[in-house]
């Protein structure tokens, strides 16, 4: 392998790598305030990019992707008002099958709304064969947008729950509900913005990777169970690292296919998460006691 | 009060045990035995380390070091359905039943490791199978009507008041045929009167054989009904003896009257 | 004994001949072929609801097993091992008379495992994988376990779909029949549409009385108890973790038994039916039919799966198991066969207002 393969492989890897983290960060948030992990978090991915790209005809580019952020956020909310709340003490069993429930049934929504042809929204700058050139490798521009706009996400992420008084807000949430209610804060409220913002940050990575390696009405489950492989990778709830976790799977998936038939690339990262399930449940980063406690 | 007893064979034997959750020494170097047909009491202050003894005699956690031996045999870090296998059954602080099971199928649960029907043997309803199924039943019918539940044999346990949750537990518990129960709080959250008849029972248990490590708060059933206490204190053994010498204890007097 | 655990056998029982004489004097037999494929599908179903309704323990890798069972068997009994007849190995076989000599349409011998052979194995195989993946999956809880579970089915789906030897995309036909006994033949052949319908109905009464004897033992409380609590099921003597390979073990049997069968059935297998949908829609008939209940189960399985297998639901067959899913589990989590369970319906309805912070159970 030359080099300027090896760096190839790498930044397909990083560009993979960081819409796992985000699909793992919007896992986190919304577990960190309810305990649930949904399911259907691949699906906002899903319908940011194919949103989007039907808007893309009648509007300038960056609109249609604000639009379809909108749009997936409002129905992130929806998803909680609708289903969530009206729950009262549900078992982890039943969360589980709501979840997935509506996982499918947006897919097949978006199925029946758009079929089955795989899509792509047009490149950010340039088109599929502009690139430039790194060490010799030739990077698609589409990629720094990836890179750029995760790192954006991640930033803002950490600036909301730690400088603002709403992320401080849910942060509590996290911590201790009874006592944030307490306090006096809308733990009702904080509950529904877990569900705006993953579903939002799901939408955004859907946008900004579709040039890249498309959108199809299906790809919401392998999506989700990386994004949860990620995030036990790092940790279920801790977000720094599940930016590293992303990373890490992002590159063994993109070097795997210089060892392995294309079609085993899912596999792959599957083994990984029934590998750290059975041995380190609580990530490779971090011991079993610190697990417990809840962090953005 | 005075309640003189024989010595009798040391039935379970604890050896400096220790047990630590992150920074919190829960059990510190617990070290007792207890003879056969006793009641001994283990009393101290909320987060003593009484139920999480507990734990480690029934094999729900592991210990850091030390040894649990049951009639001479080393038991530290058998599963808990082994530890059920040789004799010690446990009750809970906060009753742990299968809710949506009937009353009859929570006590019967208690034969479980007296009986043998496995996957195979079920499945094909083997004659014996029906035949000791059946002999299940009527053990435990037995028991319930010694704590007034035949009536309510059919009744989804989670339908039934704390009180007679209670005395499901302790059913199902006799159910299994123990040599060594193990009570933790047994009259938490019970009245007056469900205390007394509590008294009792434990009395009439004690008096079938079975020796008894008790876990309880409520000083005046301890002193009633003990022959022997262990006092704990931020999971460390601050006294033992008989209940009159423990009484007089000045820095157990002092563990609860600073407690109250 | 209480026999009355029983009577729905016989109900049962009856049904089933009553539809065959039904089809049969109006002529319209051509329903026995889906009533067959749905009594498969029902198999696995009912394995599963011992699983999960039962012993409390999720699985979303219910049709990798199916898929194992089908794969196996579609595999055995098509690789032709002609070329190699002369190998030592295959002349043991063949003196042992387990293998088969056929001509297929163009007249080509094709020489291959007996059926029953590719069956047995195809159960042992089952019986191997459950237990390398029971093992660790099984000290999983709650949304470990599902995920570990999904990504199970999803590896089984992605081997099947990616390799050649299983025909990648168009998965493995001319599957031969399965003669069972002398006469009696699984196949998807014409004339023996009434005959196989009876062999898979005959089938799952087995496979049901089979678990309702279970369910109804010392095992079975055993098993129900641990759904209820683990830890004190364990203190009162119930081996959990072993408890809980086995009652996984069975499942992924009565998965593979179906698969193998079905796939004689259909003379075929393909990828699809290792698909996630399928287990989520597996998931989906166990709920609607009420989780802990064997018969309720079955009702559904056979009544959804038959409705999909005439394509009742056109293109929106697996929407319609995904509304299934929601609607049951927020509204009536503890199935629809049940006595009572229209007012339940009602009074959920009423209250539904906005309300009432979740709160899950937290299990790590
Ligand atoms: N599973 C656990 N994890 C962490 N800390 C625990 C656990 N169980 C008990 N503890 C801690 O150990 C100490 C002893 O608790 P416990 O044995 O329940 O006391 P007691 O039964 O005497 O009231 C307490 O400080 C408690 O917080
Ligand atoms: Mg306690």
């Amino acid at each position: 392998m030359s080099f300027e393969q090896v760096l190839q492989y790498i930044f397909s890897g990083i560009t993979v790598g960081s819409i796992y983290a985000v699909v793992a960060i919007g896992f986190n948030i919304i577990y960190n305030s309810t305990g649930i992990i949904n399911f259907a978090q691949g699906e906002f991915v899903m319908m940011g990019g194919i949103i989007a790209h039907s808007f893309t005809p009648t509007m300038p580019l960056f609109l249609a992707v604000v639009l379809a952020v909108v749009i997936t956020t409002a129905v992130g909310s929806l998803i909680e008002l609708v289903f969530i709340r009206s729950l009262k003490n549900p078992s982890v069993l039943r969360m589980i099958i709501i979840t997935i429930g509506l996982s499918i049934l947006i897919r097949e929504i978006a199925l029946h709304i758009w079929d089955e042809k795989i899509r792509a929204l047009p490149f950010f700058t340039g088109s599929e064969v502009t690139s430039i050139t790194i060490f010799g490798a030739h990077i698609s521009p589409q990629v720094l947008w990836v890179l750029g706009i995760t790192a954006l996400i991640v930033v803002a992420l950490q600036f909301f729950f730690y400088f603002t008084f709403t992320g401080q807000a849910m942060r509590a949430c996290a911590a201790n509900r009874k006592a944030a209610s307490l306090c006096g804060i809308n733990t009702r409220k904080m509950v529904n913005l877990s569900f705006c913002l993953s579903a939002a940050i799901g939408a955004v990575a859907g946008c900004t990777v579709s040039p890249l390696t498309q959108t199809h009405y299906a790809m919401g489950t392998p999506l989700a169970i990386k994004g949860f492989t990620v995030a036990i990778l790092g940790g279920l709830g801790n977000s720094t690292a599940a930016v590293l976790a992303g990373l890490l799977l992002g590159l063994l998936e993109s070097f795997s296919i210089s060892l392995l038939p294309m079609a085993y690339k899912d596999v792959i990262a599957i083994s990984i998460l029934l590998l750290i399930l059975f041995f380190r449940p609580g990530g490779l980063f971090q011991s079993r006691q610190i697990v417990a406690l809840k962090s953005f | 009060m005075n309640r003189p007893y024989i010595r009798t064979p040391v039935l379970l034997e604890v050896k400096n045990l220790n047990k630590s959750f992150g920074g919190v020494h829960a059990v510190n170097n617990v070290s007792f035995t207890l003879n056969s047909g006793i009641i001994k009491a283990i009393i101290g202050p909320n987060g003593a380390g009484k139920t999480t003894l507990f734990n480690i005699i029934s094999g729900i956690l592991k210990a850091n070091s030390g040894r649990v031996s049951f009639k001479g045999e080393d038991i530290t870090g058998l599963n808990p359905h082994e530890i059920a296998e040789r004799g010690i059954v446990r009750t809970f602080q906060n009753i742990k039943l299968a809710g949506h099971m009937s009353v009859l199928d929570n006590v019967m649960i208690g034969r479980h490791s007296k009986t043998r029907a496995g996957f195979f043997a079920a499945a094909l309803s083997l004659p014996w199978t029906i035949k000791e199924e059946a002999r299940t039943k009527e053990v435990c019918m037995e028991i319930m009507e010694m704590f007034s539940l035949t009536d309510l044999a059919n009744e989804e346990v989670s339908n039934l008041p704390f009180g007679k949750q209670r005395a499901v537990e302790f059913a199902r518990a006799l159910a299994a045929d123990p040599e060594l129960l193990l009570l933790d709080e047994p009259a938490s959250g019970l009245n007056i009167y469900e205390t007394e008849e509590l008294a009792e029972v434990i009395e009439r248990i004690k008096n079938k054989g079975i020796t008894i490590l008790l876990v309880e708060h409520d000083m005046s059933l301890v002193m009633d009904i003990s022959d022997e206490i262990l006092v704990l204190n931020f999971g460390k053994e601050v006294a033992s003896g008989l209940p009159e010498k423990v009484q007089k204890n000045p820095e157990v007097i002092n563990i609860y009257l600073g407690e109250g | 004994m209480d026999l009355k655990r029983y009577y729905p056998v016989v109900v049962l029982i009856l049904v089933v001949i009553l539809i065959q004489i039904l089809t049969s004097l109006f002529g319209i037999t051509f329903y026995l072929t889906q009533l067959t494929m749905s009594a498969y599908y029902s198999l696995l179903t009912i394995g599963l609801c011992m699983l999960m309704g039962y012993a409390g323990q999720i699985s979303l890798g219910q049709a990798g097993f199916f898929a194992i069972g089908g794969y196996t068997t579609a595999f055995l009994t098509t690789v032709n091992l002609i070329d190699k007849a002369e190998a030592p190995v295959l002349s043991l076989f063949k003196s042992l008379g387990i293998m088969v000599l056929r001509e297929d349409l163009y007249g080509n011998k094709i020489l291959h495992l007996s059926p029953w052979v590719a069956f047995l194995f195809a159960v042992i195989i089952t019986i191997f994988i459950a237990f390398l993946i029971g093992v660790p999956v099984l000290k999983l809880k709650g949304h470990y376990l599902a995920m570990a579970t999904l990504g199970f089915g999803i590896i089984v789906y992605r081997v099947v779909l990616g390799t050649r030897a299983f025909g990648e995309a168009d998965g493995i036909t001319r599957v031969p029949g399965f003669n069972l006994l002398p006469g009696i033949r699984v196949s998807g052949d014409f004339a023996n549409r009434v005959e196989n319908y009876y062999i898979a109905w005959v089938l799952v009464i087995i496979g049901a009385i089979l678990l309702i004897n279970l369910v109804n033992s010392r095992a079975g409380r055993a098993l129900r108890y641990l759904h209820g609590s683990e830890e004190a099921a364990s203190t009162m003597g119930v081996n959990v973790s072993r408890y809980k390979l086995n009652v996984f073990v069975l499942s992924a049997i009565y998965a593979s038994v179906a698969g193998v069968f079905l796939t004689h059935f259909n003379a075929g297998i393909g990828p699809s039916e290792a698909s996630v949908m399928k287990s989520v829609r597996y998931v989906a008939i166990v709920a609607a039919g009420g989780m802990a209940n064997l018969w309720g189960t079955l009702i559904m399985a056979v009544t959804l799966n038959f409705l999909s297998l005439r394509g009742v639901f056109g293109t929106y067959d697996d929407a319609v198991f995904a509304v299934i899913l929601i609607v049951i589990m927020l509204f009536a989590p503890r199935g629809l066969i049940r006595k009572g369970v229209i007012s339940e319906i009602e009074f959920a309805f009423k209250k539904l207002k906005p309300g009432g912070i979740i709160k899950v159970k937290r299990e790590s």
